[in-house]
C-alpha cells in the first residue's frame, strides 16, 4: 500500500520529484558551505544594485560579444571552479588522512560525491574555461583581426559553460552530486544502482556545457582557418594559435562522442533504455570505450593550448623566436591525430588480450614522441637567449621538469604489465595530476600573468606572483610524490577510509603538501587585490610590458572594441617584432595610417538568455518537472529566433574616434621609442 | 639492461623502502607475475632514466646559465633553426619508443592476465564474484566458498575465473601481481601464484559505490598441509550456499567480516556468469534487506 501511494503523490507532484527534503538539512558541511555561497552571492548581487553597477555591468560585460570580455569572463569562471574544486580537494585529502582505521569525518555517501565534483569541476568548468578563456582573450589579437568569426555565439558557448557549472554547485544544496568518480561509468551509474538525481545534475550539466564547449570549437576553427590578418599565412601563425587551432579540431572531432555517449546513459536512465545495463543485452563496456575515445583526446584539449603558452612565453623572455618553429607545428598536429588512437590504455585491465592491449601501450608511448620533441625544442629556445625570469617564465621552467616527470609516469603507465599493477592507485592519480597541474595549470597561471597586463592595462605584482609559484611548485611535489608512492604500495584510489599501515606516513606528508598548495592559492588571491590596488604603480601605458614578439602587443592595453585601428600587414613569423626593430632603428614609428571607421559587432544578450532558460530546462529534467521543461526549450529556442530575425547587428565606429584611440596609443610608443632609444637597440 | 635496471632499481626502491616498511610495495612481489610486472615497470622506468635525468639537467643547466643577468653567456637571437638538431630531437624519442615498444609488445603478451602460468603441479581453481559490496570466493572443486577471505596453497599456480554479481569491480592483490576486472555476465581469467606463504592485502581497485573502501580481503597463502587442513574444517561448518543463500548475499552490505560456508550449489559461479541470477538489486531494495550476513550466516 504505501509505495504505490507514495509514487502516485509523486507523479501528481507540479515540482516532479523536488521536495523539501532535497536540502540536506541534516548534514552539516554541504549545509553550511552551500548557505555561505547563497549569501556570498547574494551580498554580492546586492552590491552591485545598491551602488548602480547593474547597468555597467549588464551593457560591458553580460551582454558583451567582444573576445576580451568573453574571454575575461571565462578566466573568472574558471578561478572560482578552481578554487571550489580545491576545497573539494582539501576535504578529500584530510578525510584520508584521518581516516586511517577509522570513519574519517566524511561518510562514504557525501565522499563520493566529493570526488566526483572534484573531477568533474577541476576538468569541465576550471581546466577548459581557463584554455577557452586564454584562446578567446589572445587568439584574435594574435591573428591581428577584430574578433571571432562568430561573436554572439562564443557568448552563448560562455553562456552555457556557465550554466553548466551552476548546475553542478546547485547539486550542493539541493539534492547531491554523482557518486560515480569523474566519468559516470556504468552500471553503477544506472538507476538501479544510483537512482537519486546525483547522476542526472552530472548528465545534463556537461550535456548543456558540451553544446557550449562544441560551439566554441567551431567558433574558433573556423576564425583561426578563414580569418586573418593580411599576409599571416598558416607557417605565419603564433604558435599558441597553432595549439588553439589542434585542440578546436579536437574538440569537433571529440565532443560529439561525449554528447552521445552521455545522451545514450540519458535515455537508461529516463527511458528505460538498456545501452549500458546489466540486463537485456546492455554492455557497460561499450560506455567504457566511447566515453575515452572522447576522454583522450580532452586531455589534449586540455594540454596543446597549455604547450602553445608555453611556446609563447619562453620565447618572448628568452628574447629569442621559438627554436624549430616548423618542428613544433608538426609536433602539435602529430599528437592532435595520434590522441584518438590511444583511449583503450584507460582500461588495460579490462582483459582485452596482448595484442589489443600490445598496439594501444604502443600507441600510447608514441605520443611521447611529440612531447619530447617539443620539450627540446623549448630548451633549444632558452639556448642562446637572454631570459628575464618574470614569474611567467619561472611557471615555464617549472612546468618544463615537472611535465618531463610526469610524462615519463605517463609512459609507464602505458606499459601494459605495468598497469596492471598501477591502474586506478595512486600513482595513476598522481601521474595525472602531475601533467594537468604541473601542464595545464602552471600554464594558466603563466598564460594569466603574461596576458593580464594586455587584458586590463596593468601587470600582476610580481612579489607575490613568485610566492605563489613557489608554492605551487614545492606544494604540487609535497602532495604528489607520495602519492606516486602510495599507489607503488598498492593503494587505490577512492578510498574513504582504509587499515593498510605503510599507506599512512605518505597520505599524511601529501596532506602537508596540500597545506603548502593552500598557501599558494591564497598568495595568488592576495596577488591579484594588491595589483587591484597598486594599479597605478603597475601601469603599463605601452601595450608591450614583456618586449613581446607577436601581434597583441602591437595595440593598446587594453586593447579597444576593435581591437587594431588598422589590420597589421604581416611579413614574417614575428610581425610586432619586426615593427618593433624596425622603429627602434629608424627611431620613429610608421607613419600614421589614413583611419576609417569601424564596424563591430552589437552586444547582445541571446547568449545569457539562452542559458537562463538552459539552465531552468536542466533543472527541471534533472527533478522532472515535466511542464518546466516544456517552458524552458520553447523560451530558448524562441530566444533563438528573436535572435535569428534582429535587423541591425553592427554598429559603426566613426573614424575620428578609432583615431583618437590610436594617436593615444602611438603617443604612448613614441614615448617609449625616445626613453628606450639607446639601450633598446641590439643588432 | 642490468646496469639500467639496477639504476631504475635503485631510484625507485630508495623512495619506496627506506622510507616506508617495503614488504608492502609492488617491488617486493610475492609471485612470478607480480615480479615479472615490476620488472618490466623498472626496465621501462630505466629506459626512459637515461634520457629523462639528462634532460631534466639540461633544461635546468640552459635555464640558469642563459639568464639575462649572467655577462659571460653569449646571447645568440639567431639560433632558431639547426637541421642537426632537430635530426636528434626527433630521433631520440623515437629510438626510445622503439625500444620501449618491443618491452611493451613482449611484456603485453608474457603477462597477460588470462595466460596460464606454465607449471607441472595441478593449479587450484577459484571462482570469484564481486558483489555489493563484498568478495565471494568459490572452490569448485572442493564444494566450499568464503567471503572476503581468501585462503591457498603457497608454491602453486591459482586460476581464478571472475565475474560480478552487480557493477564493476577490480579483482587485486598488489603483492602477486596483475589485477583484472569482474563484470557482470563475463567471465574474466587471472593466474596468479604465491611463492612464499604469508597473508597478503587484496581489494577493489575499481569504485563502485558506497561501500567500496570496504570492499577487502586477506590473501593467506599458507604450506599445502595447512591448506587441507582448513578445506577440511570448512567443509564442516557454517551456512550452505545455494540458490537462496546468493540471493541473500546479493544484498548491498559493507565492511563484511569475513565467514565460510561449508557447501556450494553446483554451478553456481556458471549461473552467475550465464545471468541465472537477476544483478544485483542496488539500494533500492536494501532499506528492508536482513543484516550484513546472509540469514543463515551463523558463526
Amino acid at each position: 500500500m504505501p509505495p504505490p501511494f507514495a509514487q502516485q503523490q509523486e507523479r501528481n507532484n507540479v515540482f516532479g520529484k523536488l521536495t523539501w527534503d532535497a536540502v540536506p538539512w541534516s548534514q552539516p558541511i554541504p549545509l553550511v558551505a552551500g548557505g555561505i555561497v547563497i549569501a556570498a552571492v547574494l551580498a554580492v548581487v546586492l552590491w552591485v544594485i545598491v551602488r548602480g553597477y547593474l547597468p555597467y555591468l549588464w551593457n560591458e560585460w553580460i551582454t558583451s560579444v567582444d573576445h576580451k570580455r568573453i574571454g575575461v569572463m571565462y578566466l573568472l569562471l574558471a578561478l572560482l571552479m578552481l578554487l571550489r574544486g580545491f576545497i573539494d580537494a582539501l576535504m578529500m585529502r584530510s578525510q584520508q588522512a584521518l581516516a586511517y582505521h577509522a570513519a574519517g569525518y566524511l561518510p562514504p555517501e557525501h565522499f563520493d560525491q566529493i570526488f566526483s565534483a572534484h573531477g568533474t569541476i577541476m576538468i569541465f568548468f576550471a581546466a577548459m574555461p581557463l584554455v577557452i578563456g586564454l584562446m578567446n582573450l589572445v587568439v584574435p589579437l594574435q591573428l591581428g583581426v577584430r574578433d571571432v568569426a562568430f561573436p554572439t555565439l562564443n557568448s552563448t558557448s560562455f553562456w552555457l559553460t556557465a550554466t553548466g557549472a551552476l548546475l553542478v554547485n546547485l547539486s550542493l544544496v539541493i539534492g547531491e552530486f554523482a557518486r560515480t568518480g569523474w566519468l559516470p561509468y556504468p552500471p553503477l551509474s544506472e538507476t538501479t544502482y544510483l537512482p537519486g538525481v546525483g547522476v542526472d545534475y552530472y548528465l545534463w550539466a556537461l550535456q548543456i556545457s558540451g553544446v557550449g564547449t562544441l560551439m566554441t570549437g567551431i567558433n574558433f576553427v573556423t576564425t583561426i582557418l578563414k580569418i586573418r590578418a593580411p599576409g599571416m599565412t598558416y607557417m605565419r601563425m603564433p604558435m599558441f594559435c597553432w595549439t588553439a587551432l589542434a585542440a578546436n579540431l579536437l574538440i569537433i572531432a571529440a565532443f560529439p562522442v561525449l554528447t552521445a555517449t552521455l545522451a545514450m546513459l540519458i535515455l537508461d536512465r529516463y527511458l528505460g533504455f538498456h545501452f549500458f545495463t546489466n540486463e537485456a543485452g546492455g554492455n557497460m563496456m561499450m560506455f567504457i570505450n566511447l566515453i575515452w575515445a572522447w576522454g583522450h583526446p580532452e586531455v589534449y584539449i586540455l594540454v596543446l593550448p597549455a604547450f602553445g603558452i608555453f611556446s609563447e612565453v619562453i620565447s618572448t623572455f628568452s628574447g629569442k623566436p621559438l627554436f624549430g618553429y616548423r618542428s613544433m607545428v608538426a609536433a602539435t598536429l602529430f599528437i592532435c591525430l595520434v590522441s584518438f588512437t590511444v583511449w583503450l590504455h584507460h582500461f588495460f585491465t579490462m582483459g582485452a588480450g596482448g595484442d589489443v592491449n600490445a598496439v594501444f601501450g604502443i600507441a600510447t608511448s608514441i605520443i611521447a614522441v611529440g612531447t619530447g620533441v617539443k620539450v627540446y625544442n623549448w630548451m633549444f629556445t632558452m639556448y642562446g637567449g637572454r631570459i628575464r625570469y618574470a614569474t611567467p617564465m619561472l611557471w615555464s621552467v617549472g612546468f618544463i621538469v615537472t611535465f618531463i616527470i610526469g610524462g615519463m609516469t605517463g609512459v609507464l603507465l602505458a606499459v601494459p604489465p605495468a598497469d596492471f599493477q598501477l591502474h586506478n592507485s595512486l600513482f595513476l592519480v598522481a601521474h595525472f595530476h602531475n601533467v594537468i597541474i604541473g601542464g595545464v595549470l602552471f600554464a594558466g597561471f603563466a598564460g594569466i600573468t603574461y596576458w593580464f597586463p594586455k587584458a586590463f592595462g596593468f601587470r600582476l605584482h610580481e612579489g607575490w606572483g613568485k610566492v605563489a609559484f613557489w608554492c605551487a611548485l614545492i606544494g604540487f611535489y609535497v602532495t604528489f610524490v607520495p602519492l606516486y608512492i602510495a599507489g607503488l604500495l598498492g593503494m587505490t584510489r577512492r578510498l574513504q577510509h582504509y587499515e593498510v599501515a605503510a599507506w599512512r606516513p605518505w597520505v599524511l606528508i601529501a596532506g602537508i603538501g596540500i597545506i603548502i598548495l593552500l598557501v599558494g592559492a591564497i598568495a595568488q588571491i592576495i596577488q591579484l587585490v594588491v595589483s587591484i590596488r597598486q594599479r597605478d604603480a603597475l601601469r603599463d601605458e605601452t601595450g608591450d610590458p614583456w618586449d613581446g614578439r607577436s601581434l597583441e602587443w602591437a595595440t593598446a592595453s587594453p586593447p579597444p572594441a576593435f581591437n587594431f585601428a588598422v589590420l597589421p600587414n604581416v611579413g614574417g613569423e614575428e610581425p610586432y617584432w619586426q615593427i618593433k626593430q624596425r622603429a627602434i632603428e629608424s627611431q620613429q614609428m610608421a607613419p600614421e595610417p589614413a583611419y576609417k571607421a569601424i564596424e563591430v559587432p552589437r552586444n547582445s544578450p541571446t547568449g545569457f538568455i539562452t542559458a537562463f532558460f538552459a539552465t531552468i530546462t536542466g533543472f527541471a529534467l534533472i527533478w522532472h518537472i515535466w511542464w518546466l521543461v516544456a517552458v524552458g526549450i520553447a523560451a530558448a529556442y524562441a530566444v533563438f529566433v528573436w535572435f535569428a530575425w534582429r535587423d541591425v547587428a553592427e554598429y559603426e565606429i566613426p573614424a575620428e574616434e578609432v583615431a583618437r584611440i590610436d594617436r593615444a596609443r602611438r603617443a604612448a610608443r613614441q614615448q617609449w621609442l625616445a626613453a628606450n632609444a639607446p639601450a633598446g637597440g641590439p643588432a | 639492461m642490468n646496469a639500467r635496471n639496477r639504476f631504475a632499481g635503485v631510484v625507485v626502491l630508495v623512495v619506496a623502502c627506506t622510507l616506508a616498511g617495503c614488504s608492502e610495495s609492488i617491488f617486493h612481489a610475492q609471485g612470478p607475475i607480480g615480479a615479472a610486472n615490476s620488472q618490466i615497470l623498472l626496465n621501462a622506468l630505466g629506459i626512459m632514466l637515461v634520457i629523462v635525468v639528462p634532460t631534466i639537467i639540461g633544461v635546468l643547466v640552459f635555464a640558469w646559465w642563459f639568464r639575462s643577468s649572467n655577462t659571460r653567456a653569449r646571447y645568440q637571437p639567431g639560433f632558431v633553426y639547426s637541421g642537426r638538431i632537430e635530426l636528434i630531437v626527433w630521433a631520440i624519442p623515437l629510438l626510445v619508443i622503439l625500444f620501449l615498444g618491443g618491452v611493451i609488445w613482449i611484456g603485453a603478451h608474457a603477462l597477460d592476465p588470462f595466460r596460464p602460468i606454465e607449471t607441472r603441479d595441478e593449479p587450484v581453481e577459484v571462482q570469484v564474484v564481486s558483489l555489493d559490496w563484498k568478495w565471494l570466493f568459490i572452490y569448485p572443486e572442493l564444494g566450499i566458498a568464503s567471503v572476503n577471505d581468501l585462503v591457498l596453497p603457497a608454491k602453486v599456480p591459482v586460476h581464478f575465473s571472475l565475474t560480478s554479481a552487480s557493477v564493476m569491480n577490480m579483482f587485486f592483490v598488489p603483492q602477486l601481481g596483475s589485477m583484472i576486472a569482474t563484470m557482470y555476465g563475463m567471465n574474466t581469467q587471472l593466474w596468479l601464484q604465491a611463492d612464499q606463504t604469508g597473508e597478503f592485502y587484496g581489494q577493489s581497485s575499481q569504485f563502485s559505490g558506497d561501500g567500496f573502501s570496504g570492499m577487502n580481503f586477506v590473501l593467506h597463502a599458507v604450506p599445502q598441509d595447512k591448506f587441507e587442513q582448513w578445506v577440511s574444517t570448512t567443509q564442516q561448518t557454517g551456512p550452505a550456499l545455494d540458490a537462496e543463500g546468493y540471493r541473500a548475499l546479493l544484498q548491498p552490505s559493507q565492511n563484511v567480516s569475513p565467514f565460510t560456508y561449508r557447501t556450494v550449489a553446483p554451478h553456481l559461479f556458471d549461473d552467475i556468469v550465464t545471468q541465472k541470477f537477476p544483478p544485483g538489486p542496488g539500494p533500492q531494495a536494501s532499506g528492508d534487506a536482513p543484516a550484513i550476513r546472509p540469514a543463515a550466516g551463523a558463526q
